[in-house]
């Protein structure tokens, strides 16, 4: 994609006291692309999104949005862009129509269009029937759709989510991916954070895995899937009587292979497709009957556990809170430090 | 338009409406109407200033009063100006846990991501802080009509004496801004603002005359700031002697006092908690 920039971070520093929270991030966001902040809780996530949305001041480096600088061009910023906070930012008292006309009356936008779009909004996520009800009867998965609707309310062409879907059911969340999808059909940038492989898989163009406050690697979601490890060619037969002979024919493709007898397989490093297609040719010419032939690639799992030594999971505390990142400075400073 | 990657477009690109930011008396006002809908909403926010005030009123005019002599006045007089004093101290906890409240639910965060004027948070809260205790005035005020208080000199000094306590409510919002910029939890506001308001609003002339007090409560008692605007409001309003000869200075000359008191703190207070505000609101 060859757009201008929408989200430019440069060498984004914050630290809170010894603390680097964010410890040197650069990346870009191409216009109308999906970037996916991949990170385990308290890598630096929320404060990165913080700075580039203007809550947060940075340390040192700068940040651009839509072109403007998020330390001296806070309001236009502002106006460029759409928030949704980790934690549904939803005024719990108000109803949900309510909410969206508070937000509607604080951008300045026209009467008739807050209404228009409020009515719009609603209907888009689902909340028509609850929209004179308080938010605080609402369910998480409705407090996130609200936070989204509010955020969308100025129609920004840049829109910043922060872990958009913690805490939801599986229900909730592929409802909201296919909302997403939607806005990026209609040229939306997304910049998104998030601690789900899966997700970033599902949604990113581009993935920025940070760790410890430092971006560790960056690429499309098959760039990181191929950094993690060679590929393997995984052959199931149907009888384990030939598992001996598949295993020879195999070798003369593979410097690497490995026999399952239980579940009738043989693995095989491969270098990619080639490999693969060599292979199955080995296996049509023979008289080996196979259940299955396929390439499979590391999981973004496995990537993770490569790029940082430990999984994604482990660094994950029970704490849900929005500013995580300031209130544990236990796990955050170990290691990073000069 | 033609720079975008149509690539993915397939669905009609974005119309985006005219943006126009509004203006700080815009901006505040609208979030004066969202904490006023928390209010109609929330009936029982307003208990801290209305029945717990209204029982403050009968306890102390009907319990303690009897055993409380206040020269050349009735007590219900000289109590009713002491009251509403320190209900208005007491907006700046409301403030406090208010502003605490939004900061730690994020709402701070999504109007800090809005087009608005910075200073509109704090503006709309204080002002809304201020209606609040208004309200309080205004019931403290009726139930005084029934139970025998009267303003006594005149429309001009009745109505000055209400604006001189909002005024001190203004300066009072300010520790209030401070506290609830400092302070993490809305638990953490009361439990403070409630350990510095009582001991402030009593040891003070709102509830029974100084003269009584040991000499050097008697001191502090005079020279804080509520003495002044309490003995301000009685003078204003007709409700009892002027402070005796022996009194502090303050209460010599308690309405101008009362007006330095309030510019005083509010200098004092309002960097406070504007830059306490500011940090808490960066980070």
């Amino acid at each position: 994609m060859g757009g201008t920039a929408a989200v430019e971070a440069i060498d984004l520093v914050k630290h809170f006291g010894t603390n680097r929270a964010v410890d040197g991030v650069s990346f870009v966001v191409p216009e109308g692309t999906v970037l996916g902040l991949l990170g385990p809780n308290g890598a630096g996530k929320t404060t990165l999104v913080r700075m580039l949305t203007t809550l947060s001041v940075p340390t040192s480096g700068a940040g651009r949005v839509a072109g403007f600088d998020v330390v001296t061009q806070p309001n236009e910023v502002r106006r460029s862009m759409g928030l949704t906070g980790q934690a549904a930012t939803v005024d719990e008292i108000l109803t949900g129509a309510e909410n969206l006309r508070l937000v509607g009356a604080l951008y300045g936008l026209p009467r008739a269009y807050v209404r228009d779009a409020t009515e719009r909004l609603l209907d888009r996520f689902d909340l028509t029937d609850a929209a004179d009800r308080m938010a605080k009867t609402y369910s998480g998965g409705m407090r996130r759709r609200l936070d989204l609707a509010v955020s969308l309310l100025a129609a920004p062409p840049i829109l910043f989510l922060d872990e958009p879907t913690t805490g939801l059911d599986p229900k909730s969340r592929s409802g909201l991916w296919a909302v997403l999808r939607e806005l990026v059909d209609e040229g939306t940038t997304l910049l998104l954070t998030t601690q789900y492989l899966e997700e970033a898989d599902q949604l990113a163009d581009e993935i920025v895995v940070v760790d410890k406050g430092k971006v560790i690697a960056a690429g499309t979601p098959t760039q990181l899937k191929d950094e993690a490890g060679r590929a393997s060619v995984v052959v199931t037969l149907t009888h384990a009587r030939d598992l001996a002979a598949a295993a020879d024919l195999v070798r003369a493709h593979s410097p690497e292979v490995h026999v399952d007898r239980t579940s009738r397989r043989v693995t095989a490093r491969a270098g990619g497709l080639g490999d693969m297609t060599r292979i199955a040719a080995a296996f049509e010419a023979s008289s080996i009957e196979l259940d299955d032939l396929g390439l499979a690639r590391p999981s973004l799992d496995d990537v993770f556990l490569h790029l940082t030594g430990h999984r994604a999971e482990d660094a994950e505390d029970a704490e849900d809170t929005d500013d995580v990142e300031a209130a544990e400075p236990g796990p955050i400073t170990e290691g990073a430090a000069p | 338009m033609t720079t975008l990657p149509t690539t993915r477009a397939t669905r009609p690109p974005l119309v985006r409406p005219p943006l126009s930011p509004p203006s700080l008396a815009r901006a505040a006002s609208t979030i004066v109407w969202r904490n006023l809908l928390h209010i109609r909403r929330m009936p029982e926010m307003l208990l801290d200033v209305t029945v717990q005030s209204v029982m403050f009123v009968l306890l102390f005019a009907y319990v303690f009063g009897g055993s409380i002599a206040v020269a050349g006045s009735d007590y219900r007089e000289f109590l009713l100006p002491g009251i509403m004093v320190q209900t208005m101290v007491f907006s700046s906890a409301v403030v406090a846990t208010g502003l605490t409240n939004d900061l730690q639910k994020g709402i701070v965060d999504r109007f800090r991501s809005l087009p608005i004027p910075r200073s509109a948070v704090l503006v709309g809260r204080s002002i809304s802080s201020l209606i609040h205790s208004s309200i309080g005035v205004a019931v403290m005020g009726l139930t005084g009509l029934l139970i025998g208080w009267r303003i006594r000199n005149g429309v001009v000094d009745g109505v000055l004496a209400f604006l001189l306590l909002l005024l001190f409510g203004f300066a009072v919002i300010w520790l209030g801004i401070w506290v609830g910029s400092i302070m993490r939890t809305v638990e953490a506001v009361q439990g403070f603002m409630f350990t510095v308001m009582f001991p402030l609003t009593f040891v003070a002339n709102t509830f029974a005359p100084t003269e009584s007090m040991p000499t050097w409560l008697r001191f502090v008692a005079e020279w804080n700031p509520i003495s002044a605007v309490t003995q301000a409001c009685r003078e204003l309003w007709g409700n009892g002697l002027p402070a005796p000869a022996d009194a502090a200075w303050p209460l010599q000359h308690a309405v101008p006092v009362s007006v330095g008191w309030s510019l005083v703190l509010t200098a004092i207070f309002a960097p406070l908690a504007v830059s306490a505000f500011r940090r808490r609101s960066r980070d």
